[in-house]
């Protein structure tokens, strides 16, 4: 097999663009197709200040580099969630990334910024993990990029992520959650400007990126999102698309292209009018934000072993949520 | 060959030569949902794996981080 520009020994099939690629042309492959999605959807202007949201994972560090590589003026952030030694091991390769090429990197640790952890905030919610993680993410992304200047957040949701959450938004026609299912969210009361740069890329070709550039990232599923309806309709989507290559990409694509606007109107009224947390000044249509009021819960408690917290059972994927990316 | 899968890790011995598609499907594993590594080294489906290679099957869907 050779590779489609160059001739020279192919290290990768990608059958959706009917082309093989060696190491070299896969690197410029994803570089483009990032490059293409930032400029088609207006994510990221030049000279603007942006914080990548990083988990240690393969789609977090190969945006990260991505966007180096592209000369945007970038920094990274991540979060100790306190998932046992998962999170140990996904905090240590994001600062050896980091620090090996001299990159910028925020870091906030739940138990010891905030009194608690995923596991433990799980247990005395009485939710699914994946529900006081993602809510810890937005909430901590949207305050360290409003604190430091920053004009947007960029996260590493990438093609499979999108398809599979579309997929499961329209399952149970989440019509709110469809109306906000887009590549940019603008900035807007009180929020930054939320990106994902990886909209084009399969999560197999991210990988393939982190292998041929050398970049040591966690291959380890993480135990709280083990089984989790998010991962099924991965799944189900990934026997379609080797059947019929190209369809993860029509489905998202022709979702934007053709149907988004649809369920805008819905999303605007489901917003609602939105006042500032009187402990934090988050935006919020109560007295006090979601994450002032889990933090309020959960605090203090002693940890609560991984082992202890169930399986999930995710009730229903949410546009940029439940997808686990940081 | 020996082949290596993750999540949970675990080795299997795998007679050769065969090709990584063909692994993959010996293996009922679907080709959009890992990468195939013989070394530090990508290989694509057509490439034939000998006895005395050491591969791993990397699989690249995750739902956390």
């Amino acid at each position: 097999m050779k590779c489609t520009v160059c001739r020279g020994p192919a290290v990768i099939d990608l059958r959706r663009h009917n082309a093989n690629f060696c190491g070299e042309h896969l690197l410029k492959f994803c570089r483009d197709q990032v490059a293409k999605a930032i400029h088609d959807h207006k994510m990221i202007e030049p000279g603007e200040k942006v914080l990548v949201a990083v988990s240690g994972g393969k789609d977090s560090l190969a945006l990260w580099d991505i966007l180096v590589e592209l000369g945007y003026q970038v920094e990274g952030m991540t979060i100790g969630l306190g998932i046992g030694e998962y999170s140990t091991h996904s905090t240590a390769m994001t600062v050896a990334f980091a620090e090996d090429r001299g990159l910028p990197l925020h870091h906030v640790d739940l138990r010891e910024d905030y009194g608690y952890d995923v596991p433990t905030a799980a247990r005395v919610t009485r939710r699914v993990p994946c529900s006081a993680c993602g809510l810890s993410k937005r909430h901590l992304f949207d305050k360290t990029a409003l604190d430091g200047g920053f004009d947007v957040v960029a996260t590493g949701h990438n093609l499979d992520d999108e398809a599979a959450v579309l997929l499961g938004n329209t399952l149970h026609w989440q019509t709110e959650y469809l109306g906000r299912q887009l590549p940019v969210l603008p900035a807007t009361d009180g929020f930054p400007r939320k990106v994902k740069p990886l909209v084009r890329l399969s999560e197999r070709e991210t990988a393939a990126y982190c292998v041929i550039r050398g970049i040591d990232y966690v291959v380890e599923e993480c135990p709280m999102a083990e089984g989790n309806r998010h991962l099924r309709y991965k799944e189900a989507l990934n026997l379609i698309e080797a059947g019929s290559p190209g369809s993860k990409h029509d489905f998202y694509f022709g979702f934007l292209a053709r149907a988004a606007d649809r369920f805008q109107p819905e999303a605007a009224e489901a917003k609602g009018a939105l006042g500032a947390c009187e402990r934090c000044g988050a935006p919020t249509p109560d007295t006090l934000c979601a994450f002032c009021r889990l933090v309020e819960r959960t605090a203090g408690h002693d940890p609560v072993p991984v082992e202890l917290i169930r399986k999930p059972r995710s009730r229903g994927a949410r546009a940029g949520a439940g997808s686990g990316k940081q | 060959m020996r082949v290596v899968l993750r999540n949970p890790r675990r080795e299997l011995d795998v007679a050769g030569p065969m090709t990584v598609a063909k692994l993959l499907g010996q293996l009922d594993l679907n080709r959009e949902s890992v990468l195939v590594i013989r070394g530090d080294t990508l290989v694509p489906g057509d490439v034939v794996l000998e006895d005395a290679d050491v591969v791993e099957i990397r699989p690249v869907i995750s739902g956390g981080a």
